[in-house]
């Protein structure tokens, strides 16, 4: 019960908001829905802590205290984007750049999204999982090129054909799984080998029982394959040249929920496949793989910031970095890093969110997306500018924001497992990012001559959000209590 | 349906998607190459109606029925309007040659079979046997996506990689579970149609253009 009206409250009134033209209490209505989920998703959370999985849907549905933080990320980011569509729909129809009829279907479009999102991280079967993830980059496309700038346009062709070549090899790497699963190795014959040829070998508990007994060599080439494809739509290296563009042409809201939680629904996915590769082959083959896809992440985020001339790019680019965090502590493995990985998800989500939702605000009122025509926010707009330094003091993993805490641990367990070169590497590349993000984020905030106008007030419509965003990810920084058990009993699904 | 007919018959059809990716990386001729992957999905749709008579598996003929509709019929059709738009159109703008292509090719074909050692050794028959001709498939689609500049060119690339993954699906395990193939075709014809819409608004905005114009958002 919990489990459907997960899924059907954000696409409900995605439908509402598909039939009549875009309106504030359409938005008001996607907001609240999206609110729901997060609500239900803590519940779901609360119910999960214990480690018991709650299916519904003869078993379609099934939800771990894994599948349940996610439901709680997708909720969180999915507030935030929607309360801030609100204003960023409201200005662009009251500037004649899109009409209601545009806005309703951005509003659908954003609902399907997110409810794509949600039925990933909700399907028992891995192949549906697949579908889901797929389905998520169909939705996307048209908003990424919501604008219809040549710009979006190209972004939005990168990404569709970028995405849907590293989602068939991910569908491939699948293919691959299954093949094993139904012909497992090292068991008597005649025993259980000859398995029913149904939708249950794919769903993740058979999968997990059966990992012993699934053929290393065909095992070996799945994990690359699914590293690889699944890595295309987290952004890692070498398939991450979609994100830049995508990220940085999708209206604010769309950058927000891709950067904030699309990202890591796919990472999710990885996490859930390298539990059952490393049950077959050991925890090295899928630690090597990480740690090439990671550290190359890393490297190409810094040597790719430090051009950057654009403020949403700069972001974007940051995305790669801390989606090679994340598959340097997945790579790790133990069960600290893995809980040090879901709580940076977490925090980046938020972080990513409020720092996109701002620079939106800042796109719309000052007409520019370089970084050299938007001096000294500081002082002109001291909210929106004080959000959006917060918002990187939180990105770039300072006290007492959330994304220290987890950083700080996902080296520590890297370290533990003998990967410390590795951890070493990383942090010589978030060094050069932390410089070169401080400069960009000091002419940003402070820099130029801070021209004679008086300063002005920033609409409550974005500060509530933000603010709140960002008091979210300060408090998870400092306080263990509700997260830490949920975090425990989640990576407990994926180390065994 | 068993024996050598089974036998002749998986191995015509699955050589004829090999042979039509060949053709696509020979061919200039956009309707040339649009015409190649529509025979080549019948052929698809022929390797799994064999698989299914040989196996008697009821799901896997609705599913043969489905590729052969989409992907010999429908997806086809919707790229003939594409290139319709542009008449004469022809993929000039490759960065490699005929001939270069063709020996790249060859060398592509040549890796599959190496990889797909370890696939075949799982489980050796008929239907695996053939497992290279559909990793041939996906690489040779990677290399027309990499190396061509139309819009409908790339659009082929893609679905030659998805119809060789797809032919791996059935060779191997004799489909994915029936839901998720449905959803997995579902989701293909979806992405063709955006693509569709979006080469269409991109033809609008630009006029007849090739990807090579687009280098506003690079590093």
């Amino acid at each position: 019960m919990l489990l459907y009206a997960i899924l059907c409250v954000p696409f409900t009134a995605g439908i509402v908001a598909a039939i009549v033209p875009w309106a504030r209490w359409v938005g008001y209505l996607t907001t609240v829905a999206n609110g729901t989920v997060l609500c239900l998703g803590i519940v779901l959370a609360a119910r999960t802590t214990n480690r018991q999985a709650i299916g519904a849907l003869d078993g379609a549905l099934r939800a771990d205290a894994l599948s349940s933080f996610m439901v709680v990320v997708i909720g969180t980011i999915a507030l935030l984007a929607a309360w801030q569509g609100i204003r960023y729909l409201g200005v662009e129809i009251e500037r004649e750049q899109s009409s209601r009829r545009h806005g309703a279907l951005y509003a659908l479009l954003v609902q399907i999204f997110v409810t794509c999102m949600l039925t990933a991280v909700l399907a028992s079967n891995l192949g549906a999982m697949w579908i889901a993830v797929e389905a998520t980059t169909i939705a996307t496309t048209f908003l990424v090129g919501h604008r219809r700038s040549d710009r979006a346009l190209e972004a939005s062709w990168k990404y569709i054909i970028i995405c849907s070549v590293g989602i068939a090899l991910a569908f491939l790497g699948t293919v691959l799984v299954y093949f094993a699963a139904l012909h497992p190795v090292g068991r008597a014959i005649g025993s259980s080998s000859i398995q029913s040829h149904g939708a249950g070998v794919l769903d993740w508990t058979s999968l997990m029982a059966a990992s012993g007994h699934l053929d290393p060599g065909v095992m070996r080439l799945a994990m690359a394959l699914l590293v690889l494809g699944y890595g295309t739509k987290v952004g890692l290296a070498p398939m991450h040249s979609w994100l830049p563009d995508a990220h940085s042409q999708a209206p604010a809201p769309v950058s927000a929920l891709m950067s904030g939680v699309l990202l890591t629904v796919a990472f999710y996915a990885l996490l859930r496949f390298k539990a059952i590769a490393d049950g077959a082959l050991g925890i090295g083959y899928s630690r090597t793989l990480l740690v090439i896809v990671g550290l190359g992440s890393l490297i190409v985020a810094a040597s790719l910031l430090i051009t950057q001339k654009d403020y949403k790019r700069m972001l974007a680019y940051h995305s790669i970095e801390h989606m090679g965090l994340i598959a340097l502590g997945a790579a790790a493995g133990s069960s600290l890093a893995i809980a040090a990985v879901l709580l940076h998800i977490l925090g980046h989500g938020l972080a990513k969110a409020v720092l996109f939702l701002a620079s939106g605000e800042i796109l719309i009122l000052e007409g520019a997306s370089e970084i050299e025509k938007v001096p000294a926010l500081l002082a002109r707009r001291p909210v929106l500018g004080g959000i959006f330094g917060f918002g990187l003091v939180a990105l770039l993993g300072l006290p007492p924001f959330s994304l220290f805490v987890s950083e700080l641990n996902m080296i520590r367990a890297e370290v533990a497992v003998g990967l410390g070169w590795v951890a070493g590497i990383s942090l010589v590349c978030m060094a050069v990012i932390f410089a070169v993000v401080m400069a960009h984020g000091r002419h940003l905030l402070l820099g130029g001559t801070p021209k004679s106008e008086a300063s002005v007030a920033t609409s409550r419509l974005v500060s509530i959000p933000l603010v709140s965003g960002l008091l979210a990810c300060a408090a998870f920084g400092v306080l263990a209590w509700p997260l830490q058990p949920l975090l425990h009993a989640a990576a407990h699904v994926v180390v065994r | 349906m068993s024996g050598p007919a089974y036998v002749d018959a998986l191995d015509l059809a699955a050589g004829a998607v090999l042979v039509c990716a060949v053709v696509t990386l020979w061919r200039r001729d956009l309707r040339a190459i649009v015409s190649a992957l529509s025979i080549q999905g019948i052929a698809l749709g022929v390797v799994a109606a064999v698989l299914a008579a040989h196996e008697h598996d009821v799901g896997l003929g609705v599913i043969a029925g489905v590729v052969l509709v989409a992907k010999g019929i429908v997806i086809p059709a919707l790229l003939r309007q594409l290139v319709r738009r542009d008449p004469g159109s022809r993929e000039t703008a490759a960065s490699i040659n005929v001939s270069a292509s063709l020996v790249v090719a060859a060398a592509l074909i040549v890796v599959a079979f190496l990889v797909s050692g370890k696939l075949t050794a799982l489980l050796p028959n008929t239907a695996t046997h053939l497992t290279p001709i559909g990793l041939a498939t996906v690489l040779l689609g990677f290399f027309l996506l990499v190396t061509r500049r139309k819009a409908v060119s790339q659009i082929v690339g893609l679905l030659l990689i998805d119809n060789g993954v797809a032919l791996v699906a059935f060779l191997l395990t004799a489909g994915v579970p029936l839901l998720v193939e449905l959803g997995a075709s579902l989701d293909v014809l979806l992405v063709v149609v955006v693509l569709r819409v979006l080469a269409s608004t991109m033809h609008r905005a630009l006029g007849p253009f090739d990807l090579d114009q687009l280098r506003e958002l690079h590093d």
